[in-house]
């Protein structure tokens, strides 16, 4: 009685390595506007199997819009976009199924416990209850957070509540996770332990889609993109960017691309 | 934003035009066990004030109970047989009012302009040319509002409602907005004083208010002609008294809410439901419960309405109004030394 | 349907950690039922009339004192001056003014025929209609008492006289607490209803949290039914402890069928639920809700004829009331509850609330999207 069949037969855990080059997000020509203004002008991008994403760009510059149109937030004014191998036009209930999303906003339920908030979302997205136990008592230990089950996310400090976003983000296994600045507003320590998460999801064989505005967390990136003004500036990864602006990081390289348009 | 405005006009002509609790057109229904020429000239007077119009014409073996169950009528006029016999014959005859008095209000209206229009009846019709010995004649003259205007009434209340709506709740949500945003902290932080800091916010809501006291009293005046036969200056002077006192209880509200949600609880609770029900804004107050009575002297609008109504109605000037003057002066001052003492409170 | 469950869950745990909400769900039909109900009363309990008697005969004080022997009147100042008595108007001190002109006893005797003042504080103008009919009735019965008593008569009638008897069904007392009891029920109804389903939406969306629901596959409708049926069932709650109270403290009467009352209170609850809902998918703060909210009560109730009845209004206030859904349960809730009317009576208001609840609910699906 599963209902989302295609999801746990597809699980990233079973596929082989062979696969690594399959498209999970396909963006060709992207056009968003509000108005007269252009957030998103022509975006091509693709985004393969497994791979951490970085979008990268200042405050405005698009990141969140194009992000809240890959997950079924907004309709794309125009252009064709394929997330999981779905249609985002006309199979965005399908696309929902496949990801999972973690907004700047923070969106677990403040005045739901820990428990409330992994029981609420499993429920959504049809995980048996037998099956939420076992894996919400992993998702504690791990987070080495099991005191603190039956507190309600409003009381816990803030780097607790974004692991604990991202951990729900995912917890129904999706093939792709996006997340929107996830780390803002925390210490270099906690963003540090928060890409260990990362990490761990993506060996799990998640795809990670993240927008940031921290150059250094690009670093983490197995590939990223600039966005300038609705615009893709620069996609690659982290060390052929450097190599080709000359930069020592990827500080510099952003700082060079702002440059050149001026 | 545009709210503001429109509801204050939206509010006013409701009331004035919809609102009202004037008999006028009510179904009745007649069983005419009779039908002779007394009986027929009876329901045509009676048709013919305005205030009935015949909903449904009843047979002798009807059940009444059904026709007041669909709600149909309000009332069921019944003569019984031979009704103009016995009224020659016997000098007497009963009508009988059957009312349904699940609204005991209108019942009683109702029960009441049919026998006063049954009585006149008889007197213009049979005792026309009879000499009544020792005849006392009531004369009756209704002072401030002859023709029993409804709006006249609720003029003043409307006012109050919407003055305590815009200034005290507006305020009090929005600086607990603030403050639940965190933008409160900021502020407090700049080298603004409080004092500054609650007259930026404030002003605003004072302007606003103003504005919606004149749109009120203009239209009040224009369109459903209360007159204001007190001075005008002196009409806007209270009111922008009373505009205070709103204004600093908006504040004292804020100080203690904690947040939005709670703002909006206390001001609903002990703002609006007293400005409507215990200020004798639609209800008079002689006529509560001794507990309420009390309770209404600590509302507000109570004593706003009371300097309006003589202001605009019966065109007194401040000797027969300096009374609740002084308590809405006195009140405003007490709104403002709390908030000042929980303000401080706060900050240590 | 397993998923609807799940919201459920989330929205009754939320009301329960949920101080302010919960205080409301309580306090509420307290405060309505005991300061609603008391207060909104016409009943005339107690006029005040300054007497200017300057007549002085035994004639004029029988008639002060038979007024002031009626349960409604006091005498409360009294002097031969009446610009003293429009004073006492003026400052609000009394009601009206009885003036009783010199030579009154001796007129009425010599001319058969004698005139009396009244002078009354119109500015509302059903109280002071009330009482003017109130005074004139102990006017008249002392007219015929005092004729009877000259002319030595037991009783004194006219030649032609018609009894109007009135009978008063349903509320033979007149006991208005009566009338307004199931009118605040069905008040208290709609404003925990607005107010619940308008807030509940644009604090997910204030909260960020509704950004995370509509990127999971949940249906619209899975969602809104989840949100609704909590909502339904506090509803329900409030009217039973307001029931109880209306009992309890006035004895009000309950002649009809509860069953009616609570399967009325539903439809209707789903019409103001979707409205709510409406209206919290259109704004983005719950100061918008708060407003929106209270304009449409406002307008909802003071149409709806629970202060003033609706035949009074004008017709297109009539026409327009077609489509006010506390105005059709206000009447059910009335003709059940105190007529003991059934559900054959009820057939119109049963269609009208069909019609304006499925209108309510299916634009809070068509306006609530997921995707922007």
């Amino acid at each position: 009685m599963n209902p989302y069949p295609d999801l746990h037969q597809n699980s990233p855990l079973l596929e082989g390595l062979g696969e690594a080059n399959q498209k999970v997000i396909e963006v060709r020509d992207l056009v968003k506007k509000f108005g007269n203004f252009v957030a998103n002008d022509h975006l091509n991008f693709d985004v393969y199997k497994g791979e951490i994403f970085g979008f990268l760009g200042a405050n405005g510059a698009g990141k969140t819009t194009a992000m809240k149109i890959l997950c079924g937030l907004s309709a794309p004014t125009s252009g064709k976009v394929k997330v999981a191998g779905f249609d985002i036009y006309k199979e965005t209930e399908k696309v929902k199924r496949n990801i999972g999303y973690m907004s700047q906003k923070f969106s677990l339920y403040e005045d739901l416990t820990i428990a409330e908030n992994i029981r609420f979302y499993s429920g959504i997205y049809g995980i048996k209850p037998a099956e939420r136990k076992e894996k919400m008592e992993k998702l504690l230990k791990n987070l080495d957070i099991e005191s603190a089950r039956d507190s309600l996310i409003g009381s816990l400090p803030l780097g607790w509540k974004q692991k604990l976003a991202f951990s729900v983000a995912i917890f129904h296994d999706p093939k792709i996770v996006f997340l929107d600045e996830p780390t803002g507003g925390v210490d270099p320590i906690t963003r540090r332990k928060f890409w260990d998460l990362i990490y761990e999801a993506s060996d799990r064989g998640i795809t990670v889609f993240v927008t940031t505005h921290y150059m250094d967390e690009a670093e983490y990136c197995n590939r990223v993109s600039i966005m300038n003004e609705g615009r893709i500036e620069a996609l690659d990864t982290p060390e052929n960017l450097k190599q080709k602006y000359g930069a020592k990081n990827m500080d510099e390289v952003f700082l060079k691309i702002a440059r050149n348009k001026e | 934003m545009m709210i503001i405005f429109l509801l204050p006009v939206v509010q006013l002509l409701l009331f004035g035009k919809v609102i009202n609790t004037d008999i006028q057109n009510s179904r009745i229904a007649i069983l005419d066990l009779s039908h002779d020429n007394t009986t027929r000239e009876i329901i045509a007077k009676l048709v013919s004030s305005g205030y009935f119009v015949l909903g449904e014409e009843l047979h002798p073996g009807d059940d009444v109970e059904d026709v007041f169950r669909q709600g149909k009528v309000k009332m069921v006029v019944t003569f019984g047989p031979e009704f103009e016999q016995n009224l020659e014959r016997d000098g007497k005859a009963n009508v009988q009012l059957l009312a349904d008095a699940s609204d005991p209000n209108t019942a009683r209206i109702l029960t009441s302009y049919a026998s006063g229009i049954i009585n006149d009846y008889v007197k213009k019709e049979k005792l026309q040319n009879i000499q009544l010995p020792n005849q006392i004649n009531t004369e009756v003259r209704m002072l401030y509002n002859e023709g029993l205007k409804s709006v006249y009434m609720f003029v003043p209340g409307i006012m109050a409602m919407i003055l305590m709506l815009i200034s005290a709740m507006m305020t009090s949500i929005s600086i607990s907005k603030e403050k639940e945003l965190g933008t409160m902290e900021v502020l407090l932080a700049s080298p603004l004083k409080p004092i500054q800091i609650v007259l930026g916010k404030v002003t605003p809501y004072l302007l606003l208010s103003f504005i919606n006291a004149l749109t009120i009293i203009l239209i009040g005046v224009f369109f459903f002609g209360v007159p204001i036969r007190g001075s005008f200056v002196f009409l806007m002077s209270e009111s922008f008294l009373f505009i205070l006192m709103a204004l600093s209880l908006g504040i004292l509200i804020s100080t203690v809410a904690p947040n939005q949600m709670v703002a909006m609880f206390i001001s609903v609770l002990a703002l609006m439901l007293p400005t409507i029900l215990l200020s004798g804004f639609m209800f008079p107050i002689e006529n509560m419960p001794l507990p309420l009575r009390i309770l209404s002297h600590a509302m507000p609008p109570r004593w706003f309405i009371v300097i309006i109504k003589n202001i605009m109605l019966k065109g007194t000037g401040i000797l027969f109004v300096w009374k609740e003057t002084l308590i809405l002066i006195f009140m405003t001052v007490v709104f403002i030394g709390l908030s000042i003492k929980n303000f401080k409170i706060r900050l240590e | 349907m397993k998923t609807i469950f799940y919201v459920i869950q989330k929205e009754f745990i939320q009301v329960k950690r949920n101080k302010t909400m919960l205080r409301m769900i309580i306090m509420i039909p307290m405060m309505q039922m005991l300061i609603l109900v008391f207060a909104a009363t016409y009943d005339l309990k107690n006029v005040d009339i300054f007497l200017v008697d300057k007549d002085l005969s035994s004639t004029s004080r029988e008639l002060a004192s038979k007024l002031e022997a009626s349960p409604f009147f006091t005498i409360n100042n009294s002097s031969f001056n009446p610009e003293e008595g429009e004073k006492e108007l003026l400052r609000n001190n009394d009601d009206m003014v009885l003036v009783i002109p010199q030579g009154f006893e001796r007129n009425l005797i010599r001319e058969d025929k004698a005139c009396l003042q009244l002078l009354v504080n119109a500015i509302d103008g059903q109280a002071a209609q009330l009482g003017y009919s109130y005074a004139a009735s102990v006017i008249r019965d002392f007219n015929k008492n005092i004729i009877a008593e000259w002319k030595g008569l037991p009783e004194f009638n006219p030649p032609y006289q018609i009894n109007a008897v009135s009978r008063f069904w349903y509320n033979s007392e007149l006991e208005y607490k009566w009338y307004m009891a199931p009118g605040v029920l069905a008040i208290l109804v709609t404003l925990i209803g607005l107010f619940l389903s308008g807030m509940s939406l644009v604090k997910e969306k204030e909260q960020g949290t509704i950004e995370q629901l509509n990127v999971t596959p949940i249906r619209k409708i899975q969602f809104l039914v989840g949100k609704l049926i909590p909502f339904v069932v506090i509803a329900l709650f409030d009217l039973s402890f307001g029931l109880v109270i209306a009992k309890v403290v006035f004895s009000l009467p309950i002649v009809g069928n509860l069953g009616l009352v609570f399967g009325f209170s539903i439809l209707y609850l789903l019409g103001i639920l979707g409205l709510g809902l409406f209206i919290s998918t259109v704004a983005d703060t719950q100061q918008q809700v708060m407003f929106v909210t209270y304009f449409f009560m406002m307008i909802f109730i003071l149409m709806g004829g629970i202060f003033t009845p609706v035949d009074s209004m004008p017709h297109w206030a009539q026409l327009m009331n077609e489509a006010n859904p506390v105005f059709h349960f206000m009447k059910v809730m009335r003709m059940v509850v105190l007529k003991g009317s059934n559900f054959g009576d009820l057939i119109h208001e049963f269609v009208a609330l069909c019609i304006l609840g499925f209108t309510f609910l299916s634009l809070a699906l068509i306006r609530y999207r997921k995707t922007a």
